[in-house]
């Protein structure tokens, strides 16, 4: 086992074991807490795929932003000190039949997929890269990133507004 | 550059005891290690400096007593902050009330790890290694979240959710600060910026572009906000929050967070130093003297002195003032710099040429402005019959 | 590449083991005298009263989400910024159509006062309600 793979199972065992308490813990804060272990795990393992920039977007806008969002919904939310998970199992049958379906899915898409296992030919900074993509081959669809953004900006902003209390549309 | 490390490890003989990989990680610990206590002996200076320049500045001693200088003040606390107890309360989460320094240190040394403190030195050659800092920070903003909240204290869980909300609105301005400087040097890497910058102080960016010098001035604002020191104190405002999210925190965890607090001021004004000043470069021509570290060390040293300055001469702001300037000040002027900046890096050299002329119009009429303003506050009349 | 990664990890990992090192260092010398009034959690001096649940301003919420917005469009800007001078100006038209769209959102969420602070209470320039049990 060489570095590389070492840093690997590290980084893999980073991102299960967060994905696993924010699944399975029944406190909301430890759950909310516990994605940043996931979310880190995630990033590093673009790292290693050599994806910097994308590896430095995910810890920005996962834990920079969607987390710390989380963290305030959670935190805005009544009682928090007393707030459990109460999971109720509705349908285990059902349930469990479609996740294993979906499990046995994804198996058989990651077994078939013929997996790039070239690295060699990646390891240079791409941020450049993508910016040059940006620019020539995918304008369109950047550009409509854009509008997808500020479609969400409007929404959010309707949504927020509408669930504080007494701000009418807020002076 | 990209072989510091094989050099390093040549030069110690190593590769032929233990493999690369090995020897890699043994010197990136020792770095880190070095990185670490240089991180408490900053704290232990800046705490003893911010004592003295506040006493300076309003006209006291300041520590005197223990040591020349009262220089082991700072020591004594610390020994102090070690031995010291460390209460947790009884309803506090007794879990995330450790990690949370941890997390917030974890944030502060991070970003370390890929400034360029010299020619060559730089412990992680990031390409992209401003963003990597920009990136970094938001551990801090998490970790001080769960200090607010393990604490179980209304004081830790306002002064939390303050500290994070400043954090991330002014993560905004800062960003696009960075970027105007980005747009003009084309580069994301620490090492290259110095390098963009050299020869001689009129290659520095703050003086080569108007829109850069207004860049710095919004990136020094907000880099006093990232690192919650007055005037954009409210997370530890002592006199509404005792002192925020470490309200609950004593002995040695708080003085992880202190120490993680001063590491933060150093990093910021590095990345200040790195995109504007210059980075390692010397103010002439040709190859800095003395290496170009010590440049470095200055430079954010006279940056770090600004904010303790800044820190005793301002008020806090209020926490509605704190977001209008954010998001209805600093936003727009930051877009505005970097439309400038990005219409600047498509002119020709003529074109560079005025803007530095404008660049040093625009620092010439600043520094005019800030004279103007400091000879208007100084004569004031004392009309309580206190001599001054 | 890898080998600045690399060093990226030693340092995540060496700073977790340097507090947990500093703490063990600091449990050889420090005192452990707990008590029941110590443990208390600290409301300058009064006896606590009610949770530390505190009714927050949802302004902490919104100004959240309006990040969570601008940061993702900065992080687009990154790479744009990084090519700028090697693409020229088709580069730059491109960036302004893509702010120019933004800008829309960004005066609309200003005109209609998402960007301001105040309270349902309507004073302002708070933060928090507090409410006892």
């Amino acid at each position: 086992m060489n570095a590389y793979d070492l840093a690997f199972y590290l980084i893999a065992a980073m991102a299960l074991v967060g994905a696993a308490i924010t699944v399975l813990s029944r406190r909301l804060v430890y759950a909310a807490f516990n994605l940043l272990l996931a979310f880190l795990g995630v990033a590093g393992l673009y790292a290693l795929l050599a994806a910097d920039f994308l590896a430095i977007a995910q810890v920005i806008v996962y834990v920079g932003g969607i987390l710390v969002l989380l963290l305030f919904g959670v935190m805005l939310t009544h009682r928090i000190y007393d707030t459990t998970l109460k999971s109720v199992r509705v349908q285990p049958l059902l349930g469990g039949l479609v996740a294993a379906g979906v499990a046995v899915l994804l198996i058989r898409v990651a077994w078939n997929t013929p997996w790039n296992t070239t690295p060699e030919l990646a390891r240079e900074p791409t941020t450049a890269k993508i910016g040059e993509a940006f620019m020539k081959h995918y304008v369109f669809p950047f550009e409509f990133v854009s509008l997808i953004l500020l479609v969400a900006l409007i929404g959010a902003a309707l949504i927020g507004r509408s669930r504080a209390p007494k701000s009418g549309n807020g002076r | 550059m990209q072989g510091m490390y094989e050099t390093l490890l040549a030069a110690l003989g190593a590769e032929r005891v233990v493999p690369f990989s090995v020897g890699f990680a043994a010197l990136v610990v020792v770095f880190a290690l070095f990185a670490a206590i240089m991180g408490a002996v900053v704290a232990l200076i800046m705490v003893l400096a911010e004592r003295k320049i506040s006493a300076d500045i309003q006209e006291r001693i300041g520590p005197n007593r223990v040591g020349p200088m009262g220089f082991f003040q700072t020591v004594a606390d610390a020994v102090k902050l070690l031995t010291k107890e460390n209460v947790l309360p009884r309803k506090a989460d007794s879990i995330l009330h450790y990690c949370a320094p941890t997390l917030v240190f974890t944030g502060g040394l991070l970003p370390v790890a890929a400034i360029a403190w010299s020619n060559g030195i730089v412990v992680a050659d990031l390409n992209i290694g401003v963003l990597y800092v920009v990136g970094t920070a938001s551990l801090g903003v998490i970790g001080r979240l769960m200090a607010g909240w393990a604490s179980n204290n209304k004081w830790s869980l306002l002064g939390g959710m303050r500290a994070a909300g400043q954090m991330i609105s002014y993560e905004i301005p800062n960003s696009i600060a960075i970027l105007s400087v980005i747009v003009l040097a084309g580069t994301l890497n620490l090492q290259e910026l110095s390098e963009a910058q050299k020869g001689g102080i009129h290659q520095w960016f703050v003086f080569r572009s108007p829109f850069a010098f207004v860049a710095c001035l919004i990136c020094l604002v907000s880099s006093l906000a990232e690192v919650n020191r007055t005037p954009f104190d409210l997370p530890e405002a002592e006199s509404e929050l005792v002192s925020g999210y470490h309200t609950e925190y004593s002995g040695i965890r708080w003085a992880i967070f202190m120490m993680s607090e001063y590491i933060g001021m150093v990093v910021v004004n590095a990345v200040a130093v790195a995109l504007f000043f210059g980075g390692w470069n010397g103010g002439l021509p040709g190859e800095p003297l003395l290496g170009g570290w010590i440049w470095y060390l200055l430079k954010i040293a006279a940056l770090m002195y600004c904010q303790v300055w800044v820190r005793f001469v301002l008020p806090r702001l209020r926490i509605d003032q704190l977001m209008s300037l954010c998001w209805k000040n600093l936003v727009p002027l930051g877009f505005l710099a970097l439309l400038g900046a990005s219409v600047q890096a498509l002119l020709g050299p003529t074109g560079q040429h005025v803007m530095m002329v404008a660049a040093w119009l625009t620092f010439g009429g600043f520094v005019t402005l800030l004279f103007a303003a400091v000879l208007k506050t100084r004569h004031v009349p004392a009309q309580d019959g206190i001599p001054r | 590449m890898y080998l600045h990664f690399g060093a990226v990890l030693v340092f995540l990992l060496f700073s977790v083991a340097f507090v947990a090192i500093i703490y063990g260092i600091s449990a050889l010398f420090r005192p452990a005298n707990p008590s029941a009034e110590k443990l208390t959690t600290y409301e300058c001096g009064e006896i606590p009263f009610g949770g530390s649940w505190i009714q927050f301003n949802l302004r902490y919420y919104l100004i959240a989400l309006v990040f969570l917005i601008f940061e993702v469009e900065v992080v687009f800007l990154y790479p744009w910024a990084v090519v700028l001078r090697t693409i020229g100006a088709f580069a730059f038209w491109e960036m302004i159509v893509f702010l120019a769209i933004l800008l829309v959102g960004f005066a609309y969420v200003w005109r209609k006062g998402d960007l301001s602070w105040f309270t349902p209470s309507g004073s302002g320039h708070t933060d928090a309600t507090f409410s006892g049990k």
